[in-house]
């Protein structure tokens, strides 16, 4: 049980290499930065490996419990003795702990962030070679890794929120990691701040948690919450998973706060292919995974969460469909996506959504890499309509990225084929169907997805060159340091699907069975207390094979043909000013996607006031500058104000005191004694000792008369 | 020790009394301002020696009561000599006839 | 046997003041060092409290007793009596850290009037010390005023161009509020009295006392405490003295006057307006008003931050947003509201007195406080750049560093007394991250387009040891905070009980919590 045991080691590791970093990073060599960097991550790793091998034998004796390891109480006292009181009168300890937990859902979570997670720290040590702030750079990743394996591993949510903020905090310096580039710096404000909105609600939800269940321990709230006490519907739990939920909605970029994603592609591409594709995003999958117990007994939240994510899926995939920069096609994607994934877990399908996030985790992380990587042989282009042509010259990065497109665009037996025709397939079955819609749009993302992937296939690879002639002199293949993972993440993307091979395809779904441990539970739960089981999770997958599943299943398959074909139609000869096919049918449409949906404006415009409507100046920044108007002119104004009645009050007062009492009163008098007292001056004539001389006579004058008297 | 029981009070006061007109001669006679203080000091101790004198028939205030006078001899002379040496850098004399500021 | 270690730490700084009496003005080397030596020893004198005070923390009322009641002034009833509990002896520990810090840190900023500059300066840390420590209302008083002229010299001797207005308004508006606080007081002295038939300024001995006035006359005292402390804290619309003394106040005044003199305020609070009428805080509608006003100088003074162009002035109101945290803790009226707001007053020195020192290193090298005179300073100053970033972290509440550790228990406590209130308040953890996240991009992040700011010289090993103690402390209580709760448990419990008199179960030995979790915990937690 060694690694079990030292469980903790795994983000110690990369926050020692991180706090290197912080001390010594600036002095040491570039060879050194990326030895400890990646060794650690390394070790990372492997010790998540072990754990997660000896997890599986704990588990067995243990009747699959989590397994728990508590090092200390962190926020709050364990001596009992500072409590609060909860909504029913009993009190709870204020005691967080510093306690990680491992079960089948951190376990999946954790394998995939540190290997995906060493693969790109060995990418960045090619791709970031010749940048300047190395050792700033690695010493970042390794300190996300650290926030990461934080929020995955803690056994609370208070350290959820730890890890939460602190990968956001990563994530802010990471893309602002040019920190010189204006644009940089404004995207990682508005990764943070966008963040911090969707923080401020977990931060209530986990204290509506704390108040309704005395405890922020997964396993009390999951406990409490499987126990029967509380009935479906409960409010006080719908509010608590709706605040969640926009914590959520922050982290994972969904409508209405996804806004900072596209903005984060500022940053390096291995910090997009790690924080903002494969792991951080998925932060609110998981969230949302770990509290199922309660999702499930707020039926509200689940509708909430299964529509946004819908809503999110086609939003952002309409409009990465006419989006130029690679980087930016690949970030509305990854929103997208991350509407998929909270679509499956909103219809129940828990252990569907979190195998999207881990096949995703792979494709998507690839893809990034291989736009890196398109991106380094262009020395620096983004814009997809100054490409063109780059299959024969980079054939590596050409051949992963393919994988990865027909990964994502759901073609078999590629990995996403699987997970996201599991999703599809649990959004049409659950709820007898109630969701159906959902599934329709689902499917229609589907399709945009396939359709803006090979775009970019195509008119990155295929077509005319259509770059400068000092740019195309320049393309070559990138280092064995980038290519190597690429070619591991493709293995990956291909075979990562197989492990959530559908009974109906004669597989086993191993994958769901893994995590049985940490959904499976919901679904008896219900049935047991022969409740109406409306939100069956994860035991959907019927044994017998039903033909509707096949007719959707090549449904999905045909939407992914359509979108290749589609965009081969359009693009696969494309030369300089090629058409856009949705501009020639649409303008105001293309005009509309090719802005956004004019969101940020809008947003700019009511909620941060960075610009003016006419003169008037809504939002934050209208409220700031309202609220410093009323402090200088009202509130300092009345302190002033007062200043000045009392100022003006001694002014009168001392008009009178001048003119009346002292002018009138006494200096009048004076006035009148002065020319009285002419001849008594002529006695003060200065000279102290005749003064003294006159009273010494005056005294002995006086003595002598009544001595002799 | 026949010879000093001989001395009565009535020698102490002519001594004090003498002592307190030589002191007024000086005070009004002088024109140098610390011979002036000097002669003060010689009227203080004048009343000292009456006041001791005095305690030998009526008890010991006049013994408490010289002692504060002490003191406060002590304090005007540092106060009076402070007044004097600010005067004499302005005025660079110490001659009473030169502080005729008081005039009206 | 009475321990006299009270004593020795308050009156350290007075002694080093005393002596530099007698160094000639001209010396303004031995000055310096003579005032930086007292002010580390005054320091260093504090630390043997910490294991002294730590062994008995559990144990119940002041500690460190010294002196006794009405030894003094003995005809009025006046004594030299001092006492801490947890809550004073972190706030004790803080002002002997901070004094040292800013005293340090003016070693280059102050060129003329050394000699008085040192001197106030220690004169007004032994006034802080005293006001922590002091047990008895008339000495209480004593160092509550005392400390007012120090400080008033220090921003209208060193301050800036509008030094006069700031000073006069800093020490007008605080005498405002302290002259009806010293009539609240009177009536307590004379209402003991009435009660006993002794006349007394003990505060132990008014504890009795003092709660059983009743409520009509226990509301105007209250009031009366209540604007005393609500100006010094300062509590909206109390506030508007604060950003003009800050600004126009030195480097190391802000710092102190940050860190150490705005918590005599919510001290005061919690050691005196608390406990001395219960009846009147736990009115709902009294309680509903302070914490009304606690939301409102949350969020207010957010916003107003967000729109600052003078980088001091960001500081100044974003102090009113943190002490805005503080003073909705307290009247959250629970140990964890009380305790999250002791704890978030030690983390608002540390992170606002190391802002305020940011903000005067650029100051000394630039004599400018305006934001838009920077922007790019990340490249030349990169140690600057890395130490700010963590305190402005620590300052918005990020988690592992202290602010979250405060803002949370805040929050907490306050959310199990009132869902909305919680609410309330939380917008004013957004509006932090926007206001010094975006003041970090104005002035360190992009290129640097100001040429006066190319040949800007990285922070001075003597900066940098300013920094050192407030960065640790920073982490220690955002990574291990539980030695702080247990030092406040105590006196929290205490305060709360006294103030909840009729629910008096908080100090139950054991929490009565749901029992699957008693059942769940025992057999899984490995």
């Amino acid at each position: 049980m060694f690694f079990l045991d030292h469980i903790w080691l795994i983000p110690l590791f990369p926050a020692f290499g991180a706090a290197v970093m912080f001390f010594f990073g600036r002095k040491l060599q570039k060879q050194t930065v990326s030895i400890v960097c990646v060794g650690m991550v390394a070790l990372s790793f492997l010790w998540a490996c072990g754990a997660v091998w000896q997890y599986q034998g704990w588990a067995e004796a243990n009747h699959h419990q989590p397994f728990q390891k508590v090092m200390f109480t962190w926020l709050g006292t364990d001596t009992g003795h500072m409590n609060y009181t909860t909504h029913d009168g009993t009190l709870a300890p204020f005691q967080a702990d510093a306690g990680f937990l491992l079960d089948p859902l951190s376990a999946i979570w954790l394998l995939f962030v540190t290997g995906v997670g060493l693969l790109i720290h060995i990418y960045s040590t090619g791709y970031m070679a010749h940048e300047g702030g190395y050792y700033r750079f690695f010493g970042y990743l390794n300190l996300f890794m650290f926030s990461m394996l934080t929020l995955i591993m803690g056994n609370n949510y208070a350290l959820m929120f730890v890890g939460w903020e602190g990968v956001g905090l990563c994530s802010y310096l990471l893309i602002g990691f040019y920190f010189h580039r204006p644009a940089a710096s404004a995207a990682a404000n508005k990764a943070f701040i966008v963040n911090r909105i969707g923080d401020a609600g977990f931060l209530l939800g986990m204290f509506t948690i704390a108040w309704y269940f005395g405890s922020l321990r997964y396993v009390d709230v999951n406990l409490l919450a499987r126990s029967g006490h509380f009935n479906i519907g409960d409010p006080i739990i719908t509010a608590a998973t709706l605040l969640l939920f926009v914590g959520a909605c922050g982290k994972s970029a969904q409508l209405p706060l996804y806004v900072w994603l596209p903005d984060a592609m500022e940053g390096p591409t291995p910090v997009s292919a790690l924080i903002h594709a494969a792991t951080m995003v998925t932060a609110g999958v998981y969230m949302v995974a770990r509290s199922n117990a309660l999702f499930v007994l707020a039926p509200t939240s689940m509708k909430t969460v299964a529509i946004v994510g819908a809503l999110t899926a086609i939003f952002a995939a309409s409009i990465g469909l006419v989006q130029n920069d690679i980087k930016r096609v690949l970030a509305y994607s990854t929103v997208s996506q991350l509407g998929y994934m909270f679509l499956a877990l909103g219809v129940g399908a828990f252990a569907a959504g979190v195998f999207h996030v881990f096949t995703h985790a792979f494709f998507k992380a690839l893809l990034f890499l291989g736009a890196g990587s398109v991106i380094h042989a262009m020395s620096g282009e983004q814009d997809m309509r100054n490409m063109g042509h780059l299959a024969k010259k980079i054939p590596t990065t050409y051949r992963t990225i393919l994988i990865a497109t027909l990964a994502i665009a759901g073609i078999p037996p590629f990995a996403g084929f699987f997970s996201k025709d599991e999703i599809l397939w649990q959004t049409w079955s659950s709820e007898g169907g109630a969701y159906r819609i959902l599934w329709l749009v689902g499917f229609i993302t589907a399709l945009m997805t396939a359709f803006y992937m090979f775009r970019l296939v195509f008119l990155t690879f295929y077509g005319k060159p259509r770059m400068d002639h000092e740019v195309e002199h320049h393309i070559h293949e990138s280092p064995k340091s980038m290519t190597v993972p690429l070619v591991v993440l493709a293995v990956c993307a291909v075979c990562a699907g197989w492990l959530g091979w559908p009974h109906s395809l004669g597989g086993s779904n191993r994958f769901e069975h893994y995590l049985d441990p940490v959904f499976a539970r919901e679904a008896q739960v219900f049935q047991e207390e022969g409740k109406e089981a409306q939100l069956v999770a994860g035991e959907k997958e019927e044994k017998h094979t039903n033909p509707l599943e096949y007719g959707l299943m090549f449904l999905s398959v045909a939407a992914a043909g359509v979108g290749f074909g589609l965009a081969r139609r359009y693009y696969a000869a494309a030369d300089k000013g090629y058409a856009e096919p949705i501009e020639q049918a649409a303008p105001p449409v293309y005009r509309t996607l090719q802005n956004k949906y004019y969101v940020d404006e809008a947003y700019d415009y009511v909620f941060t006031g960075r610009r003016k409507i006419g003169d008037v100046r809504l939002g934050a920044m209208g409220l700031g500058e309202a609220s410093s108007w009323v402090d200088a002119k009202v509130i300092d104004g009345t302190v002033n104000g007062a200043g000045r009645i009392t100022r003006l009050s001694g002014k009168i007062s001392s008009w009178w005191d001048k003119w009346i009492i002292d002018g009138l009163l006494v200096n009048g008098l004076a006035l009148i004694t002065h020319p009285l007292s002419w001849f008594a001056r002529l006695l003060q004539w200065g000279l102290v000792q005749w003064y003294a001389l006159v009273m010494v006579v005056g005294l002995v004058g006086f003595v002598a008369y009544y001595a002799w008297r | 020790m026949e010879a000093l029981g001989q001395i009565s009070t009535l020698h102490y006061l002519v001594l004090a009394a003498a002592l307190f007109v030589l002191g007024v001669i000086g005070v009004l006679t002088r024109r140098n301002v610390v011979i002036i203080l000097m002669s003060i000091e010689l009227i203080l101790n004048a009343v000292n020696l009456n006041l001791l004198a005095f305690s030998r028939l009526y008890g010991l205030h006049g013994q408490v009561f010289s002692i504060f006078v002490i003191t406060d001899a002590a304090a005007e002379a540092a106060v009076g000599l402070g007044i004097i040496i600010a005067f004499f850098r302005n005025k660079e004399t110490v001659n009473v006839d030169e502080v005729d500021l008081m005039k009206w | 046997m009475q321990s006299h270690i009270l004593s020795i730490i308050l009156f350290t700084p007075l002694l080093g003041a005393l002596l530099l009496l007698f160094v000639p003005k001209e010396n303004k080397h031995a000055i310096r060092w003579i005032a930086n030596m007292f002010a580390l020893a005054g320091f260093l004198i504090s630390l043997p409290l910490v294991p002294m005070f730590w062994e008995q923390r559990f144990e119940p009322g002041f500690k460190f007793l010294e002196g006794g009641a009405n030894n003094w002034i003995p005809s009025i009833g006046a004594g030299y009596n001092l006492g801490i509990d947890g809550i004073s002896f972190l706030l004790i520990m803080l002002t002997t850290l901070l004094g040292w810090i800013s005293i340090l840190s003016s070693w280059t900023a102050i060129e003329d009037r050394v000699k008085e500059y040192y001197i106030w300066f220690l004169v007004l840390q032994t006034g802080m010390l005293g006001v922590f420590m002091a047990l008895d209302f008339f000495l209480f008083f004593v160092f509550w005023e005392a400390m007012l002229v120090p400080m008033y010299l220090l921003i209208g001797i060193w301050g800036g161009p509008r030094k006069l207005y700031a000073a006069i308004k800093f020490f007008l508006y605080t005498l405002a509020g302290s002259v009806l606080m010293l009539l609240g007081i009177l009536f307590l002295y004379f209402n003991h009295h009435t009660l006993t038939g002794i006349y007394t300024f003990s505060i132990p001995a008014l504890y009795q006392t003092a709660p059983q006035i009743p409520y009509h006359y226990a509301f105007w005292l209250f009031l009366a405490f209540f604007i005393g402390f609500a100006i010094k804290v300062p509590m909206f619309p109390f506030h508007t003295w604060l950003p003009d003394a800050h600004v126009e106040a030195p480097t190391a005044g802000s710092v102190i006057l940050a860190g150490v003199l705005l918590k005599m305020g919510t001290y005061g609070f919690v050691r005196f307006a608390l406990p001395f009428f219960p009846g009147v805080v736990t009115n709902p509608k009294v309680r509903g008003w302070m914490i009304a006003l606690s939301i409102i100088g949350i969020i207010y003074g957010a916003l107003v931050s967000l729109m600052q162009k003078d980088m001091k002035k960001l500081v100044a109101y974003s102090s009113v947003s943190h002490l805005g945290f503080c003073t909705l803790g307290i009247f959250a009226l629970n140990s964890q509201g009380i305790a999250g707001s002791v704890l978030q007053q030690i983390n608002h020195g540390i992170s606002t007195g190391a802002l305020f020192l940011i903000v005067g290193i650029l100051y000394e090298r630039r004599h400018t406080r305006e934001i838009s005179e920077y922007g790019g300073i990340s490249n030349v100053m990169p140690v600057y750049a890395t130490i700010t970033m963590i305190m402005f972290l620590s300052s918005m509440g990020l988690p592992l560093l202290n602010g979250f550790i405060g803002e949370f228990t805040i929050l907490q406590g306050t959310f199990m007394e009132n869902r909305a209130w919680a609410a309330w308040a939380v917008p004013g953890v957004v509006l932090a991250a926007a206001y010094l996240l975006w003041l970090y991009q104005r002035v360190f992040f992009g290129k640097v387009t100001n040429p006066k700011n190319e040949k800007l010289h990285d922070l001075t090993p003597r900066e940098v040891l300013t920094f050192v103690p407030l960065l640790i402390l920073a982490f220690w209580i955002g990574l291990y905070p539980k030695p702080f709760f247990q030092i406040l448990e105590q006196p929290v419990n205490q305060i709360v009980q006294t103030v909840r008199q009729p629910n008096a179960n908080v100090n139950a030995e054991l929490p009565v919590v749901h029992p699957e979790i008693v059942a769940q915990t025992s057999q899984g937690g490995k």
